[in-house]
């Protein structure tokens, strides 16, 4: 569904990304797992169009999406810290985001998570006002809004309560099963057992294996995901 | 795209600057055309803080504007948006409330006391500094990351057009007063969207003699279909090119 080709970013000095060639189909649940500033964020904005790359290409169901971006409606994105127009209350910013993206083939929206999080209560508050876990769970809700086919999660339970957390959990487990794409990263491995069928290693922007959990556990020896890739990090 | 447009226009009423802008246009034009008895007298006025304060407001407000809506632009980008229409919404979005600020401020007073070929040609000039600066404002903004540094370009930008080109269009002509440099000028003026908006306002003021054997030459280019309409097409360029580069480098922007 989405493959990544090669695809290399230079920040000024800092290689964001080099060579990083990556396939994504439907169905999986993708961890995309590296120390801080391995490229990770930087990997899914190329996948949003956020980044442009330097070299290499992505394609998206068969496109190339450098000239497309209606791709997009597909794609649900929870950014890691979520910016939005500070003056703007939470009903105006679901109202304006509803409003750009309305067209026939989603006319019903996946209102759940903002019911799940008591966002209803909050619609009047402006975005300037809420706190850090109030902003994550309206990224979070905006993400999951139009039943997108591919959901990118950066850091989806930084600074959410234990309560949040495990709703939201809960919300990426019942979409898995609808057969979408998750990708997700995460630096509470703990959090991804269960829940994540393909790992992506990542380090100093190049890729070091894409796996899939049974392989991971049958390499390392591992049952669970955090010692896994523990004893992955101190072979290196 | 109208969508786009409609959330910046909101949002630029809602912080009540324009609204203020209009506001102080609209007591200087008043005050202007009440003071003097003669009309023409009323424009003469007009036109030096129409030359001023019109690009000054527009290249400041619009600079911040675009800093502040860093965020709104990020939001937008990861909706299934173009980002051309992105930009282009962000541009008429304060284009037209600039435009409509300098046309009830400015435009109405004109209609209402001086509706005549140079009250004209002002209200028309107003509103295409307003759309240039506008165009400027957007290409520092999208130059550089760092707010403060983008302020400074506009603000340098405005005073290399107000003030620092005039000083070196006349150094060079001290410097090269012995040639005939007329003809140059009329070049050199297409350099400075604010300098061609006022000698083509002058120019149907018919007080080009004042300006001696220059303002005859301008008279002679400026006060022709062909260079008036060449004029135009260059202040035509000067809304285009900033705009068009923008655009260039917002679609490589890395957000």
């Amino acid at each position: 569904m989405i493959i990544a080709n090669n695809v290399s970013k230079r920040f000024s000095k800092l290689q964001a990304l080099n060579n990083v060639s990556v396939t994504c189909n439907r169905g999986e649940c993708i961890a995309l797992i590296g120390p801080n500033g391995s490229g990770k964020t930087t990997f899914i904005k190329s996948i949003l169009g956020m980044v442009v790359p330097d070299s290499g290409f992505i394609t998206f169901n068969g496109k190339n999406i450098s000239h497309d971006w209606l791709y997009r409606e597909q794609i649900g994105y929870m950014p890691q810290i979520g910016n939005y127009p500070e003056q703007m209350t939470i009903g105006q910013l679901f109202g304006m985001i509803k409003d750009i993206r309305k067209n026939k083939s989603n006319t019903n929206c996946d209102e759940e998570l903002i019911t799940a999080f008591g966002l209803d209560q909050l619609m009047h508050k402006r975005m300037r006002t809420l706190s850090g876990g109030t902003r994550q769970k309206v990224s979070a809700a905006l993400a999951f809004l139009f039943n997108p086919a591919v959901l990118i999660l950066d850091e989806p339970t930084a600074g959410l309560d234990p309560v949040a957390s495990e709703i939201l959990k809960e919300k990426i487990i019942n979409e898995k099963q609808k057969g979408k794409l998750i990708l997700i990263t995460s630096h509470i491995l703990s959090e991804l057992d269960g829940l994540v069928t393909q790992v992506i290693y990542m380090q100093d922007g190049s890729l070091v294996f894409h796996k899939t959990i049974e392989n991971l556990r049958k390499d390392t020896g591992e049952e669970k995901l955090a010692k896994a890739i523990a004893s992955v990090m101190q072979k290196k | 795209m109208k969508k786009i447009t409609k959330y910046v226009i909101a949002d630029i009423l809602r912080n009540k600057i324009v609204i203020g802008y209009t506001a102080f246009l609209l007591v200087i034009s008043l005050s202007v055309f009440n003071l003097e008895d003669n009309s023409t007298k009323g424009l003469l006025s007009l036109l030096n803080i129409i030359l001023i304060i019109v690009p000054l407001v527009c290249i400041i407000f619009s600079t911040i504007y675009i800093y502040n809506s860093s965020e709104f632009v990020e939001l937008l980008v990861s909706q299934p948006l173009h980002r051309r229409n992105i930009w282009i919404s962000l541009f008429t979005g304060l284009v037209s409330s600039l435009a409509f600020a300098f046309f009830a401020g400015v435009g109405i007073p004109i209609i209402l006391y001086a509706p005549s070929a140079t009250g004209m040609i002002m209200l028309a000039m107003g509103l295409i500094l307003s759309v240039i600066f506008v165009a400027i404002a957007m290409l520092a903004a999208v130059i550089t990351r760092d707010k403060a540094k983008g302020i400074g370009i506009s603000i340098l930008l405005w005073l290399y057009f107000s003030l620092l080109f005039d000083g070196i269009v006349l150094f060079l002509l001290f410097q090269f007063q012995d040639y005939p440099l007329e003809k140059a000028m009329v070049v050199v003026s297409a350099f400075n969207p604010i300098d061609l908006g006022r000698i083509l306002i002058l120019l149907k003021m018919d007080i080009s003699a004042l300006m001696g054997y220059t303002g005859a030459i301008f008279k002679d280019f400026f006060g022709t279909g062909l260079g008036f309409s060449i004029s135009l097409a260059i202040l035509f360029l000067w809304m285009i090119i900033p705009t068009w580069l923008s655009l260039r480098k917002f679609n490589k922007k890395d957000l």
